[in-house]
C-alpha cells in the first residue's frame, strides 16, 4: 500500500512537471511555428533560439499585479481560472504514455492509473472544464465577457456530442472504456484505418477537439473584434495565464487522445514499429497532432458563430450518430 | 478502490499546484487600484448599464438540446462496452432507441430549433 502510494506520488509529480514544462514550450512553439508560416522570424532574443522565452513570459506574469476589478465576484473570479488549469491537469490522470518498463527490478506502468471508466473520466473532466469558462466570464460583470462566455459555452457543448460520437466508435471497437486496453485493441490495425467507420469517426474527433480546445478556425470565444478578449477581457497577471494554460495543455490533451484512441498509442506503424520504443512513438504523435492544431491556425480564417452552430448541429451530429450505426452494423455482420 | 487512489492523488496534487502558483501571484503581484481600473473594459469608453442582461433564449433552446443528446450518448457507452456480448438483439434494440431520437432531432430541425439567425 505504501508503495503504491509512494509511486503514485513520484508518477504525479513527475507528470505534472513535464506538463507544465511542455505547455510552456508550446507557447513558444506556436510563435516560432506561426512565425515561420508567415515568414517572420519569431521570437528569438531570450536565450538560444528564444529557448528561455516561456521562462520570461511566466515569470513576467508571475509578477503583474493581481488585479481585481471591483464589480466582479471575487471568489468565482479566482475560481474559475482554477477550474481550467485543474480540469486540464487532471486528464492526464488516465491518460496512458506506454507500457510497462522495468526500473529498480519493478515493472512500472507508463499510466497513472488505469481505471475501467478511463475514457468516461477524460469526457467527465472535460465537461466540468467548461464552468471555468462560464464562471470566468459570468463573475467578470462585463458585457464582452459576457458575450464571449455564451458563445463559448454554446459552443463547447454542441461540439462535445461530436467528440462523444467519436468516442463511442472507438469504445465499439475496442470493446472497453479503458485507455490500456483500447490501445491493446490497436496492436495489429490502428483505428484510424478501420475504413470506413474508424477514418470517420476519427475526423469527427479532430473537428469537435479543435472546437473544444477554443482554437481557431473555432476561436470565436475570443475573437478580438467583436469581443475584446471574450471570457478573458478582464483578467491578467498570472489567472489570465491560467487560462491559456489550461487552453494550451488540452491541445496537447486533445492530441494525446487522438494518439491513444485512434493512432495506436505506443504501437509503432507497421514495419518500423519496433526500431524506437513505445513512449518514443506516443510522444511523436503527440507532436504530430500539436503541429498540426498549430498548422491549422496558420491556415484557416475564423468561421461565423451561425457557420459553427450550423455545422455542429446540422452535419457532424448526424454524421456522428450514422457513423455509430455503420460500425455496430458491421461489426454485427462481421461477428456472424 | 485502489485503482483509483492515484486519481486521487493526482487531483489533489493539481489543486495544490494551482493554489500555490493563485497565492504567489497574489503575493509577488499585490494590489494597486485606482478608480479606472475597477470599472468594467468596455474599449476606453465609461461602461453602459449593467452586464447583467437578459439572455438571448437560444442559449437555453441549445442548453436543452445538448442535455437530450448528451444523455442519449450516456446509453450508448455501456451498449458499446457490451455489445458483442449483446449480439443481434442489442443492435435492433439500440436502432429502436436511435431510431425515435431520429425523429425528435427532425423535428427540433424543422420546428427551426437549429437555426442561428
Amino acid at each position: 500500500m505504501t508503495g503504491l502510494l509512494v509511486e503514485a506520488l513520484i508518477k504525479s509529480i513527475v507528470l505534472l512537471l513535464v506538463l507544465l514544462t511542455a505547455t510552456a514550450y508550446l507557447t513558444l512553439l506556436e510563435r516560432r511555428l506561426l512565425a515561420k508560416f508567415q515568414l517572420r522570424f519569431g521570437p528569438n532574443r531570450a536565450g538560444p533560439l528564444g529557448l528561455l522565452q516561456p521562462l520570461a513570459d511566466g515569470l513576467k506574469l508571475l509578477f503583474k499585479e493581481s488585479f481585481v476589478p471591483a464589480q466582479v465576484d471575487p471568489i468565482i473570479y479566482w475560481l474559475a481560472p482554477s477550474i481550467s488549469m485543474v480540469t486540464a491537469l487532471f486528464v492526464y490522470a488516465v491518460i496512458p504514455f506506454g507500457p510497462s518498463i522495468q526500473l529498480f527490478g519493478r515493472s512500472i506502468p507508463l499510466v497513472l492509473a488505469d481505471v475501467n471508466v478511463g475514457i468516461l473520466v477524460v469526457l467527465a473532466t472535460s465537461s466540468i472544464g467548461v464552468y471555468g469558462i462560464i464562471l470566468g466570464g459570468w463573475s467578470a460583470s462585463n458585457k464582452f465577457s459576457l458575450l464571449g462566455s455564451l458563445r463559448s459555452s454554446a459552443q463547447l457543448i454542441s461540439y462535445e456530442l461530436t467528440l462523444g460520437l467519436g468516442v463511442i466508435a472507438v469504445v465499439l471497437l475496442a470493446g472497453s472504456l479503458s485507455m490500456v486496453q483500447i490501445v491493446e485493441a490497436q496492436r495489429d490495425l490502428w483505428f484510424v484505418f478501420r475504413f470506413p467507420y474508424g477514418t470517420v469517426a476519427f475526423m469527427l474527433f479532430l473537428i469537435a477537439g479543435v472546437a473544444e480546445t477554443n482554437r481557431a478556425p473555432f476561436d470565436l470565444p475570443e475573437a478580438e473584434q467583436e469581443l475584446v478578449a471574450g471570457y478573458q477581457t478582464e483578467y491578467g497577471g498570472f489567472k489570465f495565464a491560467m487560462f491559456y494554460i489550461g487552453e494550451y495543455m488540452s491541445v496537447i490533451t486533445i492530441s494525446a487522445l487522438a494518439t491513444t484512441l485512434f493512432l495506436g498509442g505506443w504501437y509503432g506503424p507497421p514495419v518500423i514499429g519496433r526500431w524506437l520504443p513505445g513512449i518514443v512513438w506516443v510522444i511523436l504523435k503527440i507532436f504530430a497532432g500539436v503541429f498540426w492544431f498549430v498548422w491549422l491556425r496558420a491556415t484557416f480564417p475564423r468561421v461565423r458563430h451561425d457557420q459553427l452552430m450550423t455545422l455542429g448541429w446540422k452535419v457532424l451530429l448526424p454524421v456522428g450518430l450514422v457513423n455509430v450505426l455503420l460500425a455496430a452494423v458491421v461489426l454485427a455482420l462481421r461477428s456472424r | 478502490m485502489t485503482a483509483y487512489l492515484p486519481i486521487f492523488i493526482h487531483l489533489l496534487l493539481a489543486v495544490l499546484l494551482t493554489a500555490a502558483l493563485l497565492g504567489a501571484h497574489a503575493l509577488l503581484g499585490g494590489r494597486r487600484p485606482t478608480v479606472a481600473k475597477d470599472e468594467p473594459y468596455e474599449s476606453g469608453v465609461w461602461p453602459i448599464g449593467s452586464a447583467r442582461e437578459r439572455i438571448p433564449i437560444r442559449y437555453y433552446l441549445i442548453a436543452m438540446l445538448f442535455i437530450l443528446f448528451d444523455i442519449e450518448a450516456v446509453f450508448l457507452y455501456p451498449w458499446a462496452v457490451a455489445f458483442r456480448d449483446l449480439g443481434v438483439v442489442g443492435l435492433v434494440e439500440m436502432l429502436v432507441f436511435l431510431g425515435v431520437l431520429f425523429v425528435g432531432f427532425v423535428y427540433a430541425w424543422q420546428r427551426r430549433a437549429l437555426e442561428w439567425e
